[in-house]
């Protein structure tokens, strides 16, 4: 395969995903903002989703208000994120269009389906009925994508370079989402384990839709380092690090098998793999959360570049 | 002006044959079951992304071009007689190519002017001496036809660089296929389906001698934002090849390779839809950042196959068109079977004094101009603009050719009014292969939407129909 269109299809496959998650962390926001002051107050939701994000540099650098209204068109629409949902989806239209040949028609669909509608949810931002109509648009959008990636393509290069785009992009968002826990603020007069926190921990469970695998798994109350004990992990949650790590590493094989060789990529990811198989939440917890996601970030960021590098240049 | 020839009938009652049961099933369908029906297309063609850009529209980056949903018919007798012309006028093409690029019998006979072809801006100099691996220049050629009687076929343009709109051709059928299946169970219309098949085999049978038996076939294209883009991904997905951009592939040894995810891989022929000037910016454009550098050595070493090859441009020229029942007879030693439109060539003085003196009845056009740019339709244009366009013609005469404006035929199209006559062309792909000459039954059916108007191109304002060539 030529390795602009791997390229092309590694990227695609990011974007919807990514566009997705940031759905799903103005989800997480709305719902924290919506609470009743006695609970929360006074947070820092909003701000807190645009680090999430990774994008909290470049909303300051546009001096913008931090309001509500402001924050959601930054995440859901701006042209000036290059990470807003419709940045994202016009990258991928972008992108798909031209590896068009390389996507089943199924695919081409939902990407172009996608990028069509976008034109109703203009003025979203400032409607709440509108913006969840839109949020629920977007994770349907990515929802085909992804069945139709998974129902129709050949397994062949093509879709292991699709898989991995989507898989990187996913540990990387579910390290960033559970890492919004440590950018929201808890008042000073809030407990660690009290009323807030727990909503806070419990809004990131829904914002993944992993309120009930958690139950599943723990039948316990909610507890911070179960929490983190599933989405990092637990390699039976689909978009757990483990499990993102387990399929990264099965389609790097994937390849290396098609191609009869392997290189710094496969490394790489194996080392993050085993990393993850033999931590246990306590060690995480014991060298603070916080610091070992960001670890985790850039050891994603380096895979992603060995994969560049190996394949894609 | 002559009432134009409708192609379905010439008044209320009657009707030409083939179009029988096509005019009962248009009398007998209410205009709202076609209206349903159009915008049903519309919508599959959006949801396929067969768009298009105009350049220099800002806010019109992607449209669809206007599809008329009422298919225009060729009968098996008048398609036979096509095909016929448009392979000898193929064979002709490359016959005059190969000579100009090498021996240049018919200039030395004094039957085409050496300057028209020397100082041809399309004249490729570094092609002269160049040894194709098969003779042919113009494996794919896009012959426009039009119509003004029941017997008369006119060429109007031979497009031998790199001719477009076959994927129209080609999903247009599938369109109709879909929205009219009873009509086609009533009629045998023959399948245009195998077109790509018929393309992959003629590029493949020109690969070069030293090619392994399975040659390498990719598509160039200038990238997503050419106009033409989804034609390009469209046929890379039928042929089954690779869609590259210049900077996927690089020279190596005068060897072209692509960059591939298992590193670099042979290429053998290249169906290349960029033009000549972007190809290899050390040949030609150096600020070319399309192309591929040394692509014209590995070209002349006689490692890849263009196609078309470089240097055809001189065939699109329309002074030189002018010629083309003379380089028929001269190659083929056979009458044209196809005619050309009378042309003055303004860049001889008694023509272009004739041209000037009947500017209002006359069609000018731009020896190298494409698209319907930078031309004068006479009887269209108000006095002041054929003052001006004489003036450019007078300073400029050799950029010029004039001919008469023909009364084009017409065909029934379904516009807002309700069904009316509406101006048509058509443009047949032409193959050429080592092996023979393929030519798909139909075609790319253009028509000018707007009443009266005799431009069928898409940038301005053109249409496109269904073509059916009824089998006998």
């Amino acid at each position: 395969m030529l390795s602009r269109t791997a390229d092309n299809l590694f990227w695609l496959a990011r974007y919807v995903e990514r566009a997705e998650n940031t759905a799903r962390i103005i989800d997480a926001a709305n719902r924290l903002a919506a609470m009743p002051i006695a609970y929360a107050g006074g947070s820092n939701e909003w701000e807190s989703a645009v680090a999430a994000t990774g994008a909290l540099g470049l909303f300051k650098s546009l001096n913008r208000e931090p309001t509500a209204e402001n924050i959601i068109d930054f995440l859901a629409f701006s042209p000036e994120n290059p990470s807003s949902i419709r940045s994202c989806l016009e990258r991928a239209r972008v992108n798909a269009r031209t590896v068009r040949t390389a996507l089943t028609s199924e695919m081409w669909d939902a990407i172009n389906g996608a990028w069509l509608g976008l034109r109703d949810f203009n003025g979203a931002s400032r409607d709440r009925m509108k913006l969840n109509e839109f949020l629920v648009y977007v994770k349907e959008a990515s929802l085909r994508f992804d069945g139709s990636a998974y129902r129709t393509m050949i397994r062949n290069d093509v879709y292991f370079f699709s898989s991995l785009g989507t898989f990187i992009e996913r540990a990387d968002n579910t390290a960033r989402i559970l890492d919004v826990k440590y950018h929201l603020l808890l008042p000073a007069e809030e407990s660690v384990g009290g009323g807030l926190d727990f909503f806070q921990w419990s809004s990131i469970l829904r914002s993944v839709s992993a309120n009930t695998a958690y139950h599943w798994v723990y039948r316990e109350s909610l507890k911070p380092w179960l929490v983190a004990d599933l989405l990092v992990l637990n390699d039976q949650l689909p978009r757990s690090l483990a499990s993102c790590y387990d399929n990264i590493c099965a389609f790097l094989d994937e390849l290396s098998l098609a191609y009869g060789r392997q290189g710094q990529a496969q490394r790489v990811a194996r080392s993050t793999r085993n990393r993850l198989q033999n931590a246990s939440i306590d060690d995480v917890f014991s060298g603070g959360l916080h610091e070992f996601l960001t670890e985790f970030i850039a050891d994603n960021g380096r895979l992603g570049q060995a994969i560049t590098d190996q394949y894609l240049a | 002006m002559v009432v134009a020839f409708d192609e379905m009938s010439a008044s209320r009652e009657s009707c030409r044959p083939g179009y029988e049961i096509l005019k009962r099933w248009l009398d007998a369908t209410p205009p709202d079951l076609l209206s349903t029906r159009r915008a049903e297309a519309e919508l599959l063609f959006r949801r396929i992304g067969i768009t298009f850009a105009v350049y220099g529209d800002n806010d019109g980056e992607e449209r669809i071009i206007p599809f008329d949903i009422i298919p225009r018919i060729i009968t098996a007798p008048e398609w036979t007689k096509l095909s016929k012309g448009l392979e000898q006028r193929v064979k002709a093409l490359n016959a005059f190519l190969t000579d100009i690029y090498s021996k240049g019998d018919i200039l030395r006979a004094g039957i085409v002017p050496q300057d028209l072809i020397y100082q041809n801006p399309y004249y490729q100099p570094e092609m002269a001496g160049v040894k194709l691996a098969h003779d042919i220049y113009v494996m794919i050629a896009g012959i426009d036809i039009v119509r003004v009687d029941p017997d008369t076929f006119y060429v109007l343009e031979d497009n031998a660089r790199t001719p477009s709109g076959v994927s129209y051709m080609l999903e247009n059928r599938e369109v109709m296929m879909k929205l009219f299946p009873d009509l086609f169970a009533e009629h045998r219309i023959a399948p245009v389906e195998n077109y790509p098949d018929a393309l992959l085999a003629t590029l493949k049978s020109v690969a070069p001698r030293s090619a392994p038996g399975d040659p390498t076939v990719a598509l160039l294209t200038p990238g997503p934002f050419n106009s033409a883009f989804y034609e390009h991904s469209f046929l890379a997905d039928k042929l089954g090849i690779e869609l590259v951009e210049g900077r996927d592939l690089q020279v190596r040894d005068n060897v072209v390779y692509m960059r591939t995810t298992e590193g670099p891989k042979r290429v053998d022929v290249l169906y290349r839809r960029l033009d000549d000037d972007f190809l290899d910016p050390l040949t030609f454009r150096p600020d070319s950042i399309l192309g591929v550098p040394g692509l014209m050595n590995a070209y002349r070493a006689g490692n890849i196959t263009l196609s078309n090859a470089v240097g055809t441009g001189v065939a699109d020229d329309k002074a030189v068109y002018s010629y083309m029942p003379e380089i028929v007879r001269f190659y083929l030693g056979e009458e044209p079977i196809l005619k050309n439109v009378p042309t003055w060539r303004c860049r001889e003085p008694d023509a272009l004094k004739y041209v000037l003196e009947h500017l209002d009845t006359m069609v000018v056009k731009e020896v190298a101009g494409s698209g319907g740019y930078g031309m004068l339709i006479g009887p269209a244009a108000d006095k002041k603009t054929r003052e001006e366009f004489g003036a450019k013609l007078r300073a400029n005469p050799d950029d010029f050719i004039a001919q008469p404006t023909l009364a084009l035929s017409t065909s029934p199209t379904f516009v807002d009014a309700g069904i009316a006559p509406r101006h048509v062309d058509l443009r047949p792909f032409v193959l050429s292969g080592k092996d023979k000459v393929r030519i798909v039954p139909g075609g790319l059916t253009r028509v000018a939407l707007k009443e009266g108007s005799l431009v069928v191109n898409s940038s301005q304002g053109g249409g496109t129909k269904d073509t059916w060539v009824l089998d006998a």
